[in-house]
């Protein structure tokens, strides 16, 4: 009961939050409707950017060096770290796929889970892929809210944790309010097994892992990028709208009207 | 009646020929990374490998339409003369960021998957980048405007579902926006990268 007060007292305190930074946004920024996605709603664009900028620091002296050598790991241990990472994961998209009412892969991904985390030894293994149960995206409560249709709110960059929208921020503090079964045992319980630096160090991993997949792209964007922060602004809001709609099909993706108006032949 | 037949003869190898020009999106996909691919892993210097990576996306892009269509909303409201300066600094500009986020490949391998036809004017064409080097699979789809199927052109990438037309005009409008509207500023910022 204790955490559903928790929960109350954040979403609300947000929605404050929220409105502050409409009424403080400096009337150069356009706000953007829920329906219309085509408009960035960058409350704090210039604190934004300073943040941006110290984290880009943080990465060039920590993430990008970590990643290099993590990238200079044999495959098999990459695959592993990865998977078992993965595996975690589950616990946190599994209610997330009840929320959304995609009882399927909820029954997916609990057999995947159990599979792997047993005959797979702690995740290390897909084991479960090769009984056929495939490997379904991920979810989290950032998602579910978009699902139900609460619109992302301001979009703002978090230090060291990076970019993020008050929709999914909500979404991460319902990981700590009990929504996140690994957290629960390592970080919120005191239980014989884990302890807090296990639950940190899987999301450091995690954080090391994804900047190693994307060195290249980093740093391709980084090369050609006129405006690395709005690039990066308008990737994580792409990508989020992307997995809110689950959509594989990326002829679906993004409605852009605007391609219609310009005619060159 | 010779000239009859000669006509006639003229006629019919135009048509003919106009067909054999006809291409379908998913062969001008093919036939792009083909060539591509073949540029990459030769033995060229790297200036000549950009010389000819920029010739294949002069033919088969439509850097016009991207151009027009990343200036977003500004796009109405620019005068002729900023436009025409607008599209030849974004040329300049375009074949240079596409000849260096390309050259750091050596063979990439992509193969197309399928293709879906979403509207009179545009094509989907979906294709996958195969895993490399520690690089996981990438999924790419290509969006092309098919308005003259004699000539399709390559108006958008989107990597795994991320377009980057739509990166790069909010990257564009975020400028111009940061700068009171003053389109002069984005093409400061062009000529700068171009320059550099």
């Amino acid at each position: 009961m204790k955490n559903y007060f928790k929960i109350l007292i954040i979403i609300v305190f947000s929605n404050i939050l929220f409105s502050v930074a409409n009424a403080g946004s400096d009337g150069n920024i356009e706000l953007k409707s829920n329906s219309d996605t085509s408009e960035v709603s960058d409350c704090f664009e210039k604190v934004n950017r300073g943040i941006f900028a110290f984290n880009q620091g943080l990465d060039k002296v920590i993430f990008k060096p970590l990643a290099t050598g993590y990238r200079k790991l044999p495959q098999p241990v990459r695959s592993g770290a990865s998977n078992a990472l993965g595996n975690l994961g589950n616990v946190v998209t599994i209610p997330n796929n009840v929320l959304q009412g995609d009882l399927k892969s909820a029954g997916v991904n609990t057999m995947r889970f159990l599979i792997n985390s047993t005959l797979g030894i702690g995740g290390l293994f897909d084991v479960a892929s090769y009984y056929g149960l495939e490997k379904r995206e991920k979810e989290d409560y950032g998602q579910t809210l978009g699902a139900w249709g609460v619109g992302e709110g301001c979009y703002f960059v978090l230090p060291v944790l990076g970019p993020t929208t008050v929709r999914d921020s909500i979404g991460s503090v319902v990981n700590v309010v009990g929504g996140d079964a690994w957290y629960n045992v390592t970080v919120a319980n005191d239980t014989q097994y884990f302890n807090e630096a296990d639950y940190y160090f899987s999301k450091i991993m995690s954080g090391v892992d994804f900047r190693a997949k994307n060195l290249e792209s980093f740093d391709s964007l980084e090369k050609t990028s006129l405006d690395l922060y709005s690039s990066v602004r308008s990737l994580y809001l792409q990508d989020r709208r992307k997995k809110i709609q689950n959509l594989d099909e990326v002829t679906e993706t993004l409605s852009d009207d605007d391609w219609e108006e310009v005619d060159t032949q | 009646m010779n000239y009859i037949k000669i006509i006639f003869i003229i006629l019919v190898s135009l048509a003919v020929s106009q067909f054999s020009y006809a291409k379908n999106p998913s062969d001008l996909i093919n036939e792009i990374v083909d060539q591509a691919s073949n540029i990459l892993s030769g033995d060229d210097p790297v200036e000549s490998k950009i010389i000819k990576l920029n010739d294949i996306a002069e033919r088969s892009v439509d850097i016009d339409g991207i151009g027009m269509y990343t200036l977003g909303k500004y796009r109405k409201s620019i005068s002729e003369e900023d436009k025409s300066k607008y599209q030849k600094l974004f040329k300049s500009y375009f074949l240079k960021s596409f000849s260096s986020r390309l050259i750091d490949y050596t063979d990439p391998k992509i193969n197309v998957i399928s293709e879906k036809k979403v509207s009179d004017n545009y094509t989907i064409v979906n294709s996958l980048l195969e895993a490399s080097k520690g690089r996981p699979e990438v999924k790419i789809d290509w969006r092309i405007y098919t308005k003259n199927p004699d000539k399709p052109l390559i108006r958008d990438l989107m990597v795994e579902g991320l377009s980057l037309a739509r990166t790069q005009k909010e990257e564009f409008n975020s400028i111009i926006q940061n700068n009171n509207g003053d389109i002069n500023s984005l093409f400061k910022v062009l000529e700068e990268f171009i320059i550099k």
